[in-house]
């Protein structure tokens, strides 16, 4: 079949020789503002407002949402993210000082997490993975609770109905049908009382999940019953060791169309156009109007975990690559140069972040409220007689010690 | 009173619960206007409409997944997997994410969601339409298994489910859904989680749950003619299982029988035979003696008689335990 052919038969490929598969395409004529609708068609050039040189771009359907926000919020993205890279740097040094028994760094990543997050309201719902540190700092969360996870003291850590922010999740893409189902949970509440207040879901997982069986069945319901429900995918091009192009031939975002979803393709680096394409699709989905796909292209710059050695599987030029479109260098150029911000700004955004550190080191030296008891007292919601039993046999054993060593010992000795 | 079927009876359950609980609903595979594979649902979707009876891609971890969040939004999604068999591309909702939900929120979230599963053999059907997987999922802490053996337990025990704040498994025994039996559509016949003696008896516990109640009482009255009393404990709830109630029964006959389907290793058989000869080391007669299922995948239907624990191989098994 020629290149024709398969172009009208709806077939995509990529160009072989091209270095940036993504590069190779334009929008095709008559699609509106990077928005693909659901049909099968060519990769999408990302949406991106504001390039690695912190140079603005215009687009009629992205560019208002930005233009509405004034200098606070314009700030408020750089000192979110520098907050999180802050707290993300703190956390890494008390792995390493042996106060974590692992940290997942999201560096890299922040503008997907921040833009995305600062465009939810506070009615809606995120579902994360494990490395939604920027998201969690957007929803309220104190982010010291972050690291009971990974300190071993709880395998939640915060009250997901708080902030409208769930529990990491771990098994991957297990929490996408979670926030599927929430997000129809919302459209029934709609249906049986209509002052219910409309909300969305975002359910984020990475490019790696993104094979999993679980994404696939979450976009099929979702479609089937509009639910109102953001696709978030990060597409940070490394699960683990492994490269983006084993997990995917063609753009992660041509794949919405296939469910029948709207799919935009945004530069995961451009905090402000993440946060207008998610402004316009968590409003899509609010509206009743269904999901939306979301293929946020951004790059992990540290390792996957604190347990992962990068220089074993990839090149450090494409790192270096990568930290030149990195997300905070491009707002500090923007922000300086549209004079919304000064020196003393950024001193003070760094003075909060140490603060923040200070705070996020404190807390969690302090943990250590773990305890058995609780464990078997959470298992079930309801009274359960095995565990009452062993819960009993429990306190019994361990009451046995602290008889043996309040009494003198008449077999010891005698028994050796 | 009035008298009906398994079938019919979950089917009732299901409808009291539609019309009790406005939060609750039903979603499955073929479960709506069909009225799923066993018709169990049947007139349900016409009663209470498509947004309560909910007809669901064909997709069972995107059915649990989704019920998941459903439930952690305040629904009661009462889920239906079409045959044992089928369970499996769930397995990791339910046993990674379902059952661990609320421990891994230090007890601030629950998900009391409800999965229906027809389990077992004996239909002559085809492959992965007639196995008893229980074991598997009562290995899981943070779920709760039960399972009815006749149409009064299965008109409460639904409702029951529906209403208990942990998940439940609910096994429905396929080849007894048209057993028919006196319902008290008044009266709940108590805690789902506790087991019923099915007939008294004195010289020997015989240990058995869904679809092999039945088969256990015809060995009784079998064992009987032999002279030979025999009580038979009907389970109906697996996770937990009530020792007490075996351990009552076992001191007063000395000897125990332990029947399913499932296969015999690594199955609850083992668990109930381990736990009463803990319990009941003093008073036993005989040590605890399982019949079930063998060590392969569920053979074919021509040679499944073989397979699945009949009235015979019960006698065998309690004949053994009297030749003590």
């Amino acid at each position: 079949m020629g290149s024709a052919q398969e172009a009208a038969a709806g077939i995509v490929r990529t160009d072989p020789d091209a270095t940036d598969p993504y590069a190779s395409t334009r929008p095709h004529a008559g699609e509106s503002a990077g928005v693909l609708r659901s049909r099968a068609v060519g990769p999408l050039e990302a949406v991106q407002l504001l390039d690695e040189h912190g140079n603005t771009h215009h687009d009629a359907t992205f560019s208002p949402y930005v233009e509405a926000l004034d200098a606070d919020a314009l700030r408020g993205f750089y000192r979110d993210m520098a907050t999180v890279r802050r707290f993300d740097t703190e956390a890494t040094a008390l792995q390493r000082q042996g106060e974590l028994a692992l940290w997942v760094p999201v560096v890299g990543q922040e503008a997907a997490q921040i833009g995305s997050g600062r465009a939810m309201n506070k009615a809606d719902y995120a579902f994360p993975t494990y490395r939604e540190h920027g998201v969690a700092l957007t929803r309220g969360l104190d982010l010291a609770d972050l690291l009971k996870l990974f300190r071993g003291e709880s395998n939640g850590g915060w009250d997901p109905r708080e902030c409208n922010f769930h529990l990491y999740t771990l098994v991957l893409a297990a929490q996408v049908p979670h926030a599927v189902g929430y997000a129809m949970g919302i459209s029934r509440d709609l249906a049986a009382d209509p002052t219910t207040e409309p909300a969305a879901v975002t359910a984020y997982f990475g490019d790696g999940s993104s094979s999993e069986g679980d994404v696939h069945e979450s976009m099929v319901f979702a479609a089937s019953y509009d639910a109102p429900v953001v696709f978030f995918c990060q597409n940070n091009n490394w699960a683990i060791s492994v490269p983006f192009e084993v997990q995917s031939k063609i753009p992660l975002v041509n794949r919405a169309g296939g469910y029948g979803i709207p799919g935009i393709r945004v530069d995961g680096n451009d905090v402000l156009a993440v946060y207008a394409v998610s402004k316009w699709a968590l409003e899509h989905a609010r509206n009743g109007q269904g999901p939306v796909f979301i293929e946020a292209s951004t790059y992990r710059l540290g390792a996957h975990t604190t347990a992962d050695d990068p220089t074993k599987y990839r090149m450090s030029a494409e790192e270096e690559s990568w930290k030149a479109k990195e997300p905070l260098l491009r707002l500090e150029a923007y922000l300086r140069s549209e004079g919304l911000a000064d020196d003393a700004f950024f001193e003070q955004v760094k003075n909060d972040g140490d603060e923040l550190a200070a705070h996020v080191r404190k807390a969690t030296l302090a943990l250590g409220g773990a305890d058995i008891r609780q464990k078997f007292a959470t298992v079930y919601a309801q009274a359960h007689p095995l565990v009452a039993e062993e819960l009993a046999w429990f306190e019994n054993y361990e009451a046995s010690f602290g008889d043996a060593q309040s009494q003198p010992s008449t077999t010891q000795g005698g028994a050796a | 009173m009035s008298t009906m079927t398994i079938a019919k009876a979950i089917n009732e359950g299901l409808r009291a619960t539609l019309r009790n609980d406005p939060k609750s609903f039903l979603m499955g595979e073929d479960i709506g206007s069909l009225g799923g594979v066993y018709r169990v649902t049947e007139g349900l979707k016409a009663e209470f409409g498509a947004h309560r009876v909910m007809d669901t891609p064909l997709a069972e971890s995107g059915i649990i997944g989704t019920a998941i969040g459903m439930a952690l939004r305040g629904h009661r999604p009462i889920c239906e997997i079409q045959f044992d068999g089928f369970v499996f591309p769930a397995f990791n909702q339910i046993t990674t994410q379902l059952a661990k939900i609320h421990t891994r929120s230090d007890g601030q979230l629950s998900a009391p969601v409800v999965i229906r599963i027809p389990y077992g053999g004996g239909i002559g059907s085809i492959e992965h339409h007639s196995e008893s997987p229980e074991a598997l999922f009562a290995h899981t802490p943070g779920l709760r298994i039960i399972t009815p053996s006749n149409a009064n337990d299965a008109y409460w025990m639904i409702q029951q489910a529906v209403e208990c704040k942990d998940p439940v498994i609910f096994f429905e025994p396929k080849r007894r859904y048209w057993l028919k039996g006196e319902v008290d559509t008044e009266n709940a016949p108590g805690d789902p989680f506790k087991a019923h003696v099915v007939r008294e008896g004195t010289d020997a516990t015989l240990v058995v749950y869904g679809p092999l109640v039945p088969v256990a009482l015809a060995a009784a009255n079998a064992a009987a003619e032999d002279g030979h009393s025999v009580e038979v404990i009907d389970l109906r709830s697996i996770s937990p299982i009530d020792f007490d109630a075996l351990e009552t029964s076992v001191n007063k006959t000395g000897r125990l029988v332990v029947a399913h389907e499932a296969p015999t290793f690594g199955g609850i058989g083992g668990e109930i035979a381990s736990r009463i000869s803990e319990r009941c080391f003093y008073s036993l007669e005989a040590p605890a003696i399982r019949v079930g299922g063998f060590h392969m995948p569920y053979p074919v239907a021509r040679v499944e008689e073989h397979y699945l624990p009949d009235i015979d191989r019960m006698l065998e098994a309690l004949d053994r335990a009297f030749a003590y």
